[in-house]
């Protein structure tokens, strides 16, 4: 699972261009990942030029 | 004001490059729909908004001054062990824009010329009937809406969906995107120049700018490979970089974006188009869109006003799309892309070499192959192969 922190986000959408499996969508002034497409390449995760998106602890498990 | 059951193109997302598209579509007579789903056209803006005086006028026939914030006279690249390659004339070689303001303009031209205009109205997706794409799934204020069409034409940016839907794979390698962050700063020296600040220290296969934005003020940013990125995020080099060079301004914006460094994607196929980063039309080498967006839009509304006329709106009939655009931003992307390919892979002893070589140019337009040109001749190192793609013809 990817976790968004939402207070660093800028939604600029730089994390949906790299995802292989179309699971990310930016809307608006936010952006949605749907866990169940997500094939956790980490690439969101490594693109995003702030560090809003990490890989959540329930999936380190 | 309400949408239409159908029209005959649907252009997706108001940047430059959908407005562009709604208005060449709209002033050939035919009925379009622009949507965007930001609730306004123009912000946040994710760009550092430097365009080549040349390359935009032509657009144009009256550049508003509103339009703009600073005319730039020139370039300063400054290459990892500080030496200055100043490419500059007297005279306005480029604008930085005022984006908010450019691109509502942009989006009101195309609604002067007859498009309908909505905004906090997304896409979710495209209705394909027989491997045709037909129009427009979507939410406008909460409302589902289905509007059917003859050509959508995906003008959706960096994030863009509207080509995966129809099929068409737009996702970016990291190798082939840059990660960008920039601060609006004030009360900072600013001359009417661009500066650019190379070194794999500084910006990992990229690099940091400085525009011009007004009497003391400037876009300050920043753009890493992603391939590149470990560590350290784009946002950390950039506060590294503003903390040494501009201790006392103030910051008022903040900005993140991805910058397209690929190919180009597939641009068109049954019934679809996509247009500026959507298509990854961005160019590989400076990371520049702007113009290469409006291009292609004034192009993708002429094919469509071309081909809803000859009743073909076929993968076949809309493929001259791409032949417009192939002798012109298709040929600069060839060689940016290969140039790109050779500079990230260049250590910072070699960007030093390269900046050593040359002194100050004078130049009257601002363009990669004029430098590359200068370049090439007093650095017989540079791989042949690049080379002559930047020999005159």
């Amino acid at each position: 699972m990817i976790s968004i922190n939402r207070y660093k986000c800028g939604y600029c959408g730089t994390c949906v261009a790299v995802c292989p499996a179309g699971a990310i969508e930016l809307v608006g002034a936010w952006i949605e990942i749907d866990g169940e497409s997500c094939v956790e390449c980490n690439n969101c995760v490594k693109i995003c030029p702030i560090g809003a998106l990490e890989v959540s602890d329930e999936s380190k498990k | 004001m309400s949408l239409k059951n159908k029209y005959d193109v649907i252009v997706v997302g108001a940047g430059p490059g959908g407005s562009m598209t709604a208005k060449t579509a709209a002033e050939k007579g035919l009925n379009v729909l622009l949507i965007e789903k930001r609730q306004e056209i123009g912000s946040p803006i994710r760009c550092a908004e430097g365009v080549g005086k040349k390359s935009f006028k032509k657009f144009f026939p009256v550049i508003k001054d509103e339009w703009i914030s600073t005319k730039m006279v020139g370039v300063r690249i400054y290459s990892p062990d500080g030496t200055l390659v100043e490419i500059s004339d007297n005279r306005a070689v480029g604008y930085i824009l005022e984006r908010k303001i450019f691109d509502r303009d942009l989006a009101c031209m195309a609604a002067d010329a007859g498009a309908d205009v909505f905004t906090k109205t997304r896409a979710t997706d495209l209705i394909i009937k027989d491997n045709f794409v037909k129009g427009v799934e979507g939410i406008r204020l909460g409302e589902s809406f289905k509007v059917e069409a003859d050509i959508v034409v995906g003008a959706d940016g960096v994030e863009s969906k509207v080509g995966r839907w129809a099929g068409i794979n737009t996702t970016l390698k990291p190798k082939d995107i840059e990660s960008g962050a920039e601060y609006l700063i004030s009360g900072i020296p600013v001359e009417d120049l661009c500066e650019i600040y190379l070194g794999n220290d500084i910006a990992p296969a990229g690099y940091v700018w400085a525009f011009p934005k007004g009497e003391n003020r400037a876009n300050v940013g920043i753009g890493i490979l992603g391939s590149k990125i470990g560590g350290k995020i784009p946002f950390d080099y950039l506060n590294e970089f503003v903390k040494k060079k501009y201790k006392n301004g103030k910051i008022i914006e903040v900005i993140y974006g991805g910058i397209p460094v690929s190919r180009p994607a597939k641009t068109f196929g049954n019934g679809i188009m996509l247009v500026g980063d959507a298509a990854r039309f961005t160019d590989p080498i400076t990371g520049g869109g702007i113009t290469n967006a409006i291009e292609s839009g004034i192009y993708a509304g002429e094919v469509a006003a071309e081909c809803i006329k000859e009743e073909d709106t076929s993968e076949e009939g809309l493929k001259k799309y791409e032949k417009r655009w192939r002798s012109t931003i298709g040929e600069e992307n060839d060689r940016s892309y290969l140039l790109k390919e050779f500079f990230i892979n260049l250590p910072d002893g070699g960007l030093n070499a390269l900046a050593h070589s040359i002194n100050k140019i004078k130049i009257t337009e601002l363009s990669v192959k004029g430098l590359m040109r200068e370049l090439i001749d007093k650095n017989p190192w540079i791989p042949a192969k690049l080379a002559k793609l930047f020999k005159k013809k």
